[in-house]
C-alpha cells in the first residue's frame, strides 16, 4: 500500500521539460504487447493498494500498480468479481497494465471488457499535470470520457496512476459443455447461442471442440445445459472447466507455446472462417480469433477487412515494424492531433502503439 | 457573425441550396421557430438556417461548405435533449439529421443493426423484435429522440443498470469531420486498434464531429421480465431497499424510484395503479429465464418487506408490467401537469448517499419554497429532482435554477456527478468548474481542439471557456 504519486507526476514534469522519451512499467507483464519502443524506464509498480471499496457500491478504486490477483482476491472475499476476467499472468498483471491494453477474458461479448467497466481514472498528462476525471459513479457524462479512452492505448496518453471500476457479484453456478464440431459449424453454433436469452459466458472454439461456458443463476444454468442433453456432449467437471478457460486465458494452452508469430483477429461474430487448413483458436463467440504462423501483414489486414474487421500482430515476429492494424489517413491525422493533446513532446511509451505515435 | 464567419446569410443560403435543395432548407424565422430550443425550453435562439440534408453525402457537403466558410454547425436529432446542446448558433446553421432515419441492415446472426443517425430509438426495437431481439438502452424518451442524439449524449435508460448504457451498447460509428471527411470509429469485432475514439465520440455532445452512421449491438430478448413495485411510507427506508438489493448480489434489470408528488401526478396522468399514499415507491424488474426470474424476484419482494415496504405488488401479466412502467416512463409529462413548468435535474451519486442527498433535497425545497418531485434512476443512482416552478412569475426561474445548481453541487460534494444521462450542453457549464479544476478542462479544450481547432462544432456547449484556452490556442496557432 504507497502513493507515489508525488514522485510520479515530478519525474513526468521533469522528462517534459527535458524532452525525455519513458516507457512506462509496471508488472512488465504485457512487455511483449504493441511495438518495441526505447525510453527511460518509469517504474509506476510501487503505486499501488486498494483506495477504497465498498461492495454495496458495487464500485472499486485502485492505484495502478495493484495487481490483478490481490484484487480478485478481495472482491472474491466479498462475493464478487471483475467482470472482464483478465488474465492475471501468474501474479504480474497490474490494473493499470490491464486497462492500458484492454485485454478481457471469455466473457468479453457478454459482460464487457475493462474499458467498459472503468468508471474513473487519474491520471498524469505528457506535460506532468496531475488530471481526474470521471468518479465513483456508474452514470457520468460531464466532459469528455478521458477514462474510457485510456483503455487500449499503451499508456500513450498518459500515466494512469488510479482507476475506479464497475464489479458485479460472482455467479450463483457455471457449468462448461464441449461439442465436437469444424470450425464453421462452430461459428454457427456460436451466433445462435449468443441469439438466446441464456446466461452464456464463454463460447471457444479450438482442435475440433466447441468450448461452451454459462454462468448465472443456479436453475438458468442448468437448464441451459440441459439443451445439450440429446447432443454429443460432454460436461466438465467444475475444476477441468476452470483449467481449460484459465488456460486459454493466460495463454498458457499448447496453441499458444513457441515463438511462431500470434495474430490476433476482431471480426463480425459470424465472419466465414479464414484459412481453414491453418492453427487457428476462436474465442468470444466468434469475434475473436487468434491465429499461429508466418504470413504476410497486408494480406492478413485485407482478409481481414474483408471480413469486416482488423488483425494485428499480437505477440512474436518481427515487432520493430507496425504490429498494429493500419489505420485510414484521417484516423492517422485524428490520432496524431489526440497525442499532441495529452503529450505535446511526445515523451510517453512514444512509438509503442504505431511507429508515428 | 461569428469572428470567422466570411459569408452573408443570404450567400450561404444560396451555397447550401445548391446542395440539398430548397424543399430541405428553412429562412424563413416563422418555421424556424420549433428549431430555437430542444426540451429545455428556457434556453432560446434563432439559428442562421436550418438545413435537412437528405443523406450522408449532402452532410459532407455542407460541412465542406461551412468549415470552408468558418460557419458554425450545431448538429440536432429530434430536440428531446435537456441540457441546451441542440439550441442554435445565432451565427451557425442546424444541421438536422431527422431525415437521415432509415434502419440500413438488420444481421439477425451476428445480432447488430446499422442504422442512420436519425433512427428513432424505439424504431430500433420495434425492427429487431422480428428476431426476437431488442436495443438495450431506453431512455424515457425513446418514441422521439433519434440515436444519433442517443449517441451524442451517452444516453440511458430504466435497463442500463444491467444492460449498460449507449457507450456499451455501440460497434460503430460513422463520422463526419469538421472538415467533411469521413472518420470510421470502431468496427465490426469487439476492440480495435488505435485510440478508443468511441469512448470518446459517445457523450461528446456534437462537439466533434456528426455521426451519419451507427452500428449497434441488439440483445436478444429475455424470456420473462417482471416487476415488483414497492411502496414505502418513508423515502429514507426506500433509498435503503435500493442498497440491500444490490448487496443481496442481484443486479435488476431496471430498479426506479419516485416520490409523492411524482406518485401523485404520475398516477393521475397513467392509472397505473400506484399507491398514492405512499412516501416513495420503487420499481424493481427483473429479467432472464423462467427459473432465474422466479428465484428473484422472491428474494426482492422479501427484502422489500424486511425493509419496511407497507406493500409490494407483483406483474401477473406482460400488460400488468407494461402498466406498472407506464406511469414512470410518463412521470415527466404527468408532472408536467401539476406545475405551470418543471426543471429536471440529472446529477449521480453514490448509492449510498441516496436517503441523504434526498433529504438535503428536501431541506432546500423548504427554503428555497419550491416543490420538488423525485423521479429517477436509484439503481445507479441516476437522480432526477423535478423542480415546480412558475416561469411567469418574475425570479422563480432564477431561484429555480440556483437551487438546481445546489443540487449539482451537492452531488459532486458527495462523490457524485454534475451530470449522469442529460449532458452538459449550454445549460450546466457553469457547474463544470465545481467537477473539474481548470487543468483538467484546458484537456478537455485541448482534446476538442483535435478534432476542432476552429470550435465550429456546436460552440459554447460542453466545455466552459477558460482565459488560459484562449491562450493555449494563440500559442499553438502562432506555431503552425
Ligand atoms: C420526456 C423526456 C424524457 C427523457 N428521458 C431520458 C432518459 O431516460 N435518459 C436519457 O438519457 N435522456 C432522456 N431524455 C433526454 C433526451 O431524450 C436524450 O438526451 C436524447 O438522446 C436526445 O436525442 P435527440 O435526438 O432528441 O437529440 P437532440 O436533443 O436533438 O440533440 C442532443 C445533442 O446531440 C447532438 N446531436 C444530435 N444528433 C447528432 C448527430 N447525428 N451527430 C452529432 N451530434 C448530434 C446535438 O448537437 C445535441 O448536443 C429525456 C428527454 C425528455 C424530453
Amino acid at each position: 500500500m504507497s502513493d507515489i504519486s508525488e514522485t510520479l507526476v515530478k519525474q513526468v514534469s521533469s522528462a517534459f521539460k527535458q524532452s525525455t522519451p519513458l516507457k512506462i512499467i509496471a508488472g512488465g507483464s504485457k512487455a511483449f504487447i504493441g511495438r518495441e519502443a526505447q525510453g527511460e524506464p518509469l517504474n509506476v509498480s510501487e503505486h499501488k493498494g486498494i483506495v477504497s471499496y465498498h461492495p454495496s457500491e458495487l464500485v472499486m478504486t485502485a492505484r495502478c500498480g495493484t495487481s490483478m490477483t490481490e484484487i480478485q482476491q478481495t472482491l472474491a472475499e466479498n462475493g464478487q468479481y471483475c467482470p472482464f476476467e483478465s488474465a492475471l499472468f501468474d501474479g504480474a498483471a497490474t490494473l493499470g497494465g490491464t486497462l492500458a491494453t484492454n485485454l478481457s477474458g471469455p466473457a468479453r461479448p457478454w459482460n464487457g471488457s475493462i474499458r467498459d467497466a472503468v468508471i474513473g481514472t487519474r491520471l498524469i498528462n505528457g506535460k506532468g499535470e496531475y488530471l481526474k476525471f470521471g468518479g465513483q459513479v456508474m452514470k457520468n457524462v460531464a466532459g469528455y470520457d478521458v477514462s474510457r479512452l485510456q483503455a487500449g492505448a499503451l499508456g500513450t496518453l498518459g500515466v494512469i496512476t488510479e482507476i475506479s471500476f464497475k464489479v458485479l457479484p460472482l455467479p450463483a453456478a457455471s457449468g462448461t459443455v464441449v461439442l465436437a464440431m469444424n470450425a464453421s459449424e462452430a461459428i454457427k453454433l456460436m451466433n445462435q447461442v449468443s441469439a438466446k436469452a441464456v446466461p452464456v459466458s464463454g463460447s471457444a472454439w479450438l482442435d475440433g471442440n466447441l468450448y461452451l461456458r454459462y454462468s448465472g443463476a443456479t436453475k438458468a444454468v442448468d437448464s441451459a445445459l440441459k439443451q445439450f442433453k440429446t447432443k454429443n456432449f460432454q460436461q466438465l467437471e467444475p475444476q477441468q472447466a476452470d483449467e481449460f478457460w484459465s488456460a486459454m486465458n493466460e495463454q498458457k494452452l499448447d496453441f499458444f507455446k513457441g515463438e511462431a508469430p500470434l495474430w490476433r483477429f476482431s471480426l463480425k461474430s459470424n465472419a466465414t472462417h479464414l484459412l481453414d487448413d491453418q492453427n487457428w483458436l476462436i474465442d468470444w463467440g466468434g469475434a475473436q480469433r487468434w491465429l499461429r504462423g508466418d504470413f504476410n501483414q497486408s494480406e492478413l489486414e485485407q482478409q481481414a477487412q474483408h471480413s469486416g474487421g482488423q488483425v494485428s500482430l499480437f505477440r512474436y515476429g518481427e515487432r520493430s515494424n507496425e504490429v498494429n492494424h493500419t489505420l485510414s489517413e484521417v484516423q492517422k491525422k485524428i490520432h496524431k492531433n489526440l497525442k499532441a493533446s495529452f503529450d505535446p513532446k511526445q515523451i510517453l511509451n512514444p512509438g509503442r502503439l504505431y511507429s508515428w505515435l | 457573425m461569428n469572428q470567422n464567419t466570411k459569408i452573408s446569410k443570404v450567400q450561404l443560403a444560396e451555397a447550401i441550396v445548391q446542395i440539398v435543395g430548397a424543399q430541405n432548407l428553412i429562412i424563413d424565422e416563422e418555421t424556424q421557430k420549433p428549431y430555437e430550443c430542444d426540451g429545455l425550453s428556457v434556453y432560446c435562439e434563432m439559428p442562421l438556417l436550418v438545413v435537412l440534408p437528405d443523406n450522408k453525402e449532402q452532410v459532407q457537403a455542407v460541412m465542406v461548405l461551412c468549415h470552408q466558410q468558418g460557419v458554425p454547425v450545431v448538429a440536432r436529432g429530434t430536440g428531446t435533449g435537456l441540457c441546451a446542446g441542440a439550441m442554435p448558433d445565432k451565427d451557425g446553421i442546424i444541421l438536422s439529421l431527422a431525415k437521415l432515419s432509415r434502419i440500413l441492415e438488420i444481421d439477425p446472426e451476428a445480432r447488430t443493426a446499422r442504422l442512420e443517425p436519425g433512427v428513432r430509438n424505439l424504431a430500433i426495437s420495434e425492427a429487431a423484435s422480428e428476431f426476437g431481439l431488442y436495443y438495450a438502452p431506453d431512455p424515457s424518451s425513446q418514441i422521439a429522440c433519434t440515436i444519433g442524439g442517443n449517441v451524442a449524449e451517452n444516453s440511458g435508460g430504466v435497463h442500463c443498470l444491467k444492460y449498460g448504457l449507449t457507450v456499451h451498447n455501440i460497434l460503430a460509428l460513422e463520422v463526419i469531420t469538421v472538415t467533411g471527411e469521413v472518420l470510421q470509429v470502431g468496427g465490426s469485432g469487439l476492440d480495435n486498434a488505435g485510440y478508443d475514439l468511441m469512448a470518446l465520440m459517445i457523450g461528446s455532445e456534437g462537439l466533434l464531429g456528426v455521426v451519419t452512421e451507427i452500428s449497434v449491438k441488439l440483445l436478444p430478448q429475455p424470456e420473462k421480465a417482471q416487476v415488483v413495485m414497492a411502496a414505502f411510507d418513508d423515502v429514507q427506508k426506500a433509498g435503503n431497499a435500493v442498497t440491500a438489493v444490490i448487496s443481496e448480489g442481484i443486479i435488476p434489470a431496471g430498479l426506479e424510484m419516485m416520490d409523492s408528488h411524482a406518485i401523485v401526478a404520475a398516477e393521475d396522468f397513467a392509472k397505473a395503479g400506484y399507491p398514492t399514499e405512499a412516501k416513495a415507491l420503487l420499481l424493481c424488474e427483473v429479467d432472464g429465464s423462467l427459473e432465474e426470474v422466479q428465484e428473484h424476484i422472491q428474494s426482492v419482494e422479501k427484502l422489500f418487506f424486511e425493509q419496511g415496504a407497507f406493500s409490494c405488488k407483483k406483474s401477473g401479466s406482460e400488460a400488468e408490467r407494461a402498466q406498472l412502467w407506464k406511469g414512470r416512463k410518463s412521470a415527466f409529462p404527468a408532472v408536467g401537469r401539476i406545475s405551470p413548468d418543471y426543471y429536471c435535474m440529472d446529477g449521480t451519486i453514490p448509492r449510498s448517499q441516496l436517503a441523504h442527498v434526498l433529504l438535503e433535497i428536501d431541506k432546500m425545497s423548504d427554503a428555497y419554497g419550491l416543490r420538488v418531485a423525485n423521479v429517477f434512476h436509484a439503481g445507479d443512482g441516476n437522480l432526477h429532482p423535478l423542480i415546480l416552478f412558475d416561469a411567469n412569475v418574475p425570479g422563480e426561474l432564477e431561484k429555480t435554477e440556483e437551487f438546481g445548481a445546489k443540487i449539482l453541487e451537492l452531488s459532486v460534494d458527495v462523490g457524485g456527478c454534475i451530470t449522469g444521462e442529460h449532458g452538459v450542453g449550454k445549460e450546466k457549464i457553469r457547474q463544470m468548474h465545481k467537477q473539474f479544476n481548470d487543468t483538467e478542462l484546458t484537456q478537455f479544450h485541448a482534446i476538442k481542439y483535435a478534432f476542432d481547432p476552429l470550435a465550429l462544432l456546436n460552440p459554447g456547449k460542453g466545455i466552459p471557456e477558460l482565459k488560459r484556452c484562449q491562450e493555449y490556442r494563440s500559442i499553438d496557432s502562432a506555431a503552425e
